[in-house]
């Protein structure tokens, strides 16, 4: 979104058209893509609602074949990178379509054309991407998110982007908790030495830089330029050992949020006794879970997170256990913050989740329904699976806020409605689940019968649970308490 | 009370059949079809389609993607043998033959003749007592005509004739420009039996999304009164046993049938929405019926209001509109055949100034 002006130096068939934002008016707004990069996934074409009046079959972006576009929309590609970025403060992006215009700090990444995953890391990097470090655990996210040379985490024009290191399926938790106590201790220490400096970069700003709150992104730009200000007044300072050991960690004054992000294998099974030991530990981290349900890296192994009914590997009869519900465990803790996610299905609900997992001051965990090629289906469906799955009951969306309870409010809220198809119209679209269908017709039968089941009893489960105010305050059921 | 009937060679207890549904899928289901009473099962249709495509999609999803990336080879296991569509299809028939002891029909759904016109022998191997085939195609295609099109269809008919010796009977849709005359060819090309007539599920608009989707609709009584009037004008002038299907609800629908000149009366809307048992409850209606009314059989009252048999065959052939025309003006009265047949006379013929009609 720009500023019309700036079009007048456009190529000639670069496209487009008045943007509708109340805050910011008389902008155009531009959706490029980027024609020598394109997978052709066509999820964006799926997900497009606007539909031509008089021909409904065209939308605003389509399909079509490469080579007559490639050199123009080279050219107009170009253009859009010399357009500037939308300013971070000059609208709130709690909805999505203002989420939409921010910068996005993940681009071009090696996965799989149609990846369910990596709209999920898209958009955690558009929201905070700018000051975010992520520990990332080895799998799908670990390939693409670090195909050397290169590696699709990018930055910003002021050089701000997320870090991001890649470590072990049995340690990743633990990985990226040591980076929350290294930045607490470094964030420490700097404000322990920014006293000691009052005289010399002055009383207000010292006061200003620790008692910033940091909540907005104006508060956050604020803040950054605090930082810029207090390194140029400590540049002065250069024999002094302790102006430099501030001078080095001032940019932690600024808020950053850890992510340790990971796929279902590494979360429910590998990495599980990390995991839970480190949001057990009740630091501020969060976690993001892109669910596939498999080990997707490797060739499809069964994980704890593969569902009942369904084929993979190690279970090529088809899964006859439950699948665990990570969600749930983590829950019983009461003081971490959960959602269960899926962006085909609600998009907003999965924006809130990132704001409030971000902005929740201890350990949140996010499972993102991911589909994948593993699965068996056209990816080009994917959102449109990911809603039958909601639909189905199979994934309900959640959100369960530990600080609701403080504004007796019940933690846990629903996010979706409950069953209202059979679990087999979502998972015989998919060959994982077909493919016992067609290769023991009985068992196939036995298991969906079992894993109908388990939804309407997991349904239940949480229907109860979103109608209970708080887990860890109830009343005394005794009556003996003092 | 006599209630049997016979179709396509069958000595079947009573005139309601189960028409092709998802219920032969499970074999519980087809005993239960039985145990309420029907006496001949038609399995769910093995598609064309299905057999072509099914074994495609497979492959392409257990294969897709696996050169992307060193560390996976594949995504999903090698169960090794699958059985897809036609396999699976055969040994269900099988299964619920066994499993019965009515009559039990295999499907075949299709248009092209071809390879996998050999699984209605495999159909017949498998036990099935005769064999249903039901044409279903959407002439979409601005250059075929409706005579390449019938021609295609008698192909199919004779081929699958050459194939098998059980009795064949023929689903039709109703959209034919010239009914009678095809449902003769069918006949003459091995057809033991016609099946009037196939429902096609309608799609709809969703206004919201702009988008067209498949409409699934049980039928209603209704839909019945035009196999109705198709049976009663064939009856007896095409050497064939007609089927009723669609619009079948109660036991007055399946008597209709009869009286049409059915040979038997088919279920399946019926059925989903109330229930197999329903199919009890209907043949005890009937039953009551026939006595009530003084019948013998079901065969005394079969074709007794065909066309040829009514005290007002015109009734059979006249178009709604024709009653409304002569209700008022001078009063001529004029036979609607003969309106009729004056009508296709001019247009076949060059000029409309010579026709009397026409010109008085
Ligand atoms: C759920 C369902 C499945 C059906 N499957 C088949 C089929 O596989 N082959 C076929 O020829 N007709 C099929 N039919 C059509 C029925 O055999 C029948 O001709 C039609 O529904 C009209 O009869 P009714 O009014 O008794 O339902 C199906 C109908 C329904 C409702």
């Amino acid at each position: 979104m720009y500023d019309p002006a700036l079009l007048k130096d456009a190529p000639e068939t670069f496209k487009s058209t008045g943007a509708r934002f109340r805050e910011l008016p008389g902008q155009v707004l531009t959706i490029q893509v980027a024609p020598e990069d394109c997978t052709g996934c066509a999820l964006c074409v799926e997900a497009c609602p606007a539909k031509d009046k008089s021909q409904v079959g065209r939308k605003a972006i389509n399909m079509t074949p490469q080579p007559a576009l490639r050199e123009s929309e080279a050219a107009n590609w170009e253009f859009f990178l010399s357009l500037p970025e939308v300013d971070r403060t000059s609208i709130a992006f709690n909805s999505i379509k203002n989420s939409q215009l921010l910068e996005p700090l993940f681009e071009f990444s090696g996965a799989c054309a149609g990846c369910g995953e990596t709209p999920y890391l898209k958009l955690m990097s558009q929201l905070f991407g700018d000051r975010s470090i992520i520990a990332n655990a080895t799998g799908c996210s670990s390939i693409y998110g670090g195909n050397l040379p290169t590696t699709p985490w990018t930055m910003n024009s002021d050089g701000r982007g997320p870090a991001w290191a890649n470590s072990l399926f049995e340690d990743n938790a633990e990985f990226g908790l040591g980076m929350r106590l290294c930045l607490d201790k470094q964030v420490e220490y700097a404000r322990e030495l920014l006293p000691h400096f009052s005289s010399e970069v002055g009383d207000t700003l010292v006061d200003a830089l620790l008692t910033a709150p940091q909540k907005s992104e104006t508060d956050i730009a604020a803040q950054r330029e605090r930082v810029v200000t207090l390194k140029e007044r400590l540049q002065g300072l250069s024999g002094n050992t302790r102006a430099q050991d501030l001078l080095s960690l001032a940019d932690v004054l600024v808020r950053k949020g850890v992510w340790i992000v990971g796929g279902d294998g590494w979360a429910y099974d590998i990495g599980f006794g990390g995991l839970d030991h480190v949001l057990a530990s009740g630091h501020n981290v969060n976690v993001l879970v892109l669910d596939t349900e498999v080990y997707s890296n490797t060739g499809g192994q069964s994980s704890k997170a593969t569902p009942r009914a369904a084929v993979a590997k190690f279970a090529a009869r088809g899964k006859d256990m439950k699948r665990k519900d990570l969600g749930l465990i983590a829950i019983s803790y009461g003081y971490i913050y959960v959602a269960r996610i899926a962006m085909g299905s609600s998009d907003v609900q999965t924006l809130n989740a990132f704001l409030e997992a971000e902005a929740y001051n201890g350990p949140s965990l996010i499972i993102a329904y991911s589909h994948c090629i593993a699965h068996g289906f056209n990816l080009r469906k994917g959102l449109e699976q990911q809603k039958l799955a909601v639909q189905a009951g199979y994934w309900p969306l959640y959100r369960y806020n530990p600080d609701r309870i403080a504004e007796g409010k019940p933690a846990f809220i629903l996010d979706s409605k409950g069953p209202s198809i059979s679990l087999d119209k979502y998972a015989y679209n998919e060959t994982r689940y077909r493919m016992l269908l067609q290769s023991d017709e009985a068992r196939a039968e036995m298991l969906m019968r079992a894993a109908q089941e388990d939804v309407y009893q997991q349904w239940e489960v949480y229907r109860r649970l979103a109608q209970t105010t708080t887990i860890g305050t109830a009343t005394d059921p005794t009556g003996l308490a003092v | 009370m006599d209630l049997t009937t016979t179709y396509l060679g069958l000595q079947l207890k009573n005139p309601l059949v189960a028409s092709a549904s998802t219920f032969t899928k499970k074999t519980d289901q087809a005993k239960r079809l039985e145990e309420a009473g029907l006496s001949a099962i038609v399995m769910h249709s093995l598609f064309e389609e299905q057999i072509i495509h099914e074994s495609l999609e497979l492959d392409h999803f257990l294969s897709h993607g696996t050169e992307t990336f060193a560390e996976a080879l594949t995504y999903l296991p090698d169960i090794g043998t699958y059985s897809i569509g036609p396999d699976a299809y055969i040994e269900q028939l099988a299964e619920v033959k066994q499993a019965v002891s009515i009559p039990v029909i295999g499907s075949l759904n299709g248009v092209s003749t071809g390879g996998w016109i050999h699984f209605a022998k495999e159909m017949e191997q498998a036990g099935a007592d005769a064999l249903e085939l039901n044409i279903y195609f959407v002439p979409v295609d601005l250059e075929i005509t409706s005579s390449q099109l019938e021609d295609a269809y008698i192909k199919l008919v004779s081929d699958i004739r050459q194939q098998i010796s059980i009795p064949i009977a023929v689903k039709l849709s109703p959209f034919f420009t010239a009914l009678p005359h095809f449902a003769n060819r069918l006949v003459e090309a091995g057809a033991n039996g016609l099946v009037f007539f196939n429902r096609f599920y309608q799609p709809d608009f969703d206004l919201e999304e702009l988008e067209v989707y498949p409409n699934i609709m049980l039928s209603t009584p209704y839909e019945m009164r035009l196999p109705l009037r198709w049976i009663a004008l064939l009856y007896g002038r095409i050497n064939t046993d007609f089927a009723l299907t669609s619009g079948i609800h109660s036991a007055e629908d399946a008597i209709k049938a009869m009286m049409a000149g059915a040979k038997v009366a088919m279920m399946t809307s019926a059925l989903l929405r109330n229930g197999i048992q329903t199919a009890a409850e209907i043949l005890e209606d009937m039953r009551i019926w026939l006595e009530e009314h003084e019948y013998e059989s079901i065969q005394q009252m079969q074709g007794s209001m065909s066309q040829q048999a009514v005290a007002e065959p015109s009734a059979f052939e006249r178009a709604n509109y024709m009653k409304v025309l002569s209700s008022f003006g001078d009063g001529r009265e004029m036979p609607h055949t003969a309106i009729s047949s004056r009508i296709i006379h001019r247009t076949l013929s060059s000029s409309a100034d010579d026709d009397p009609f026409w010109s008085s």
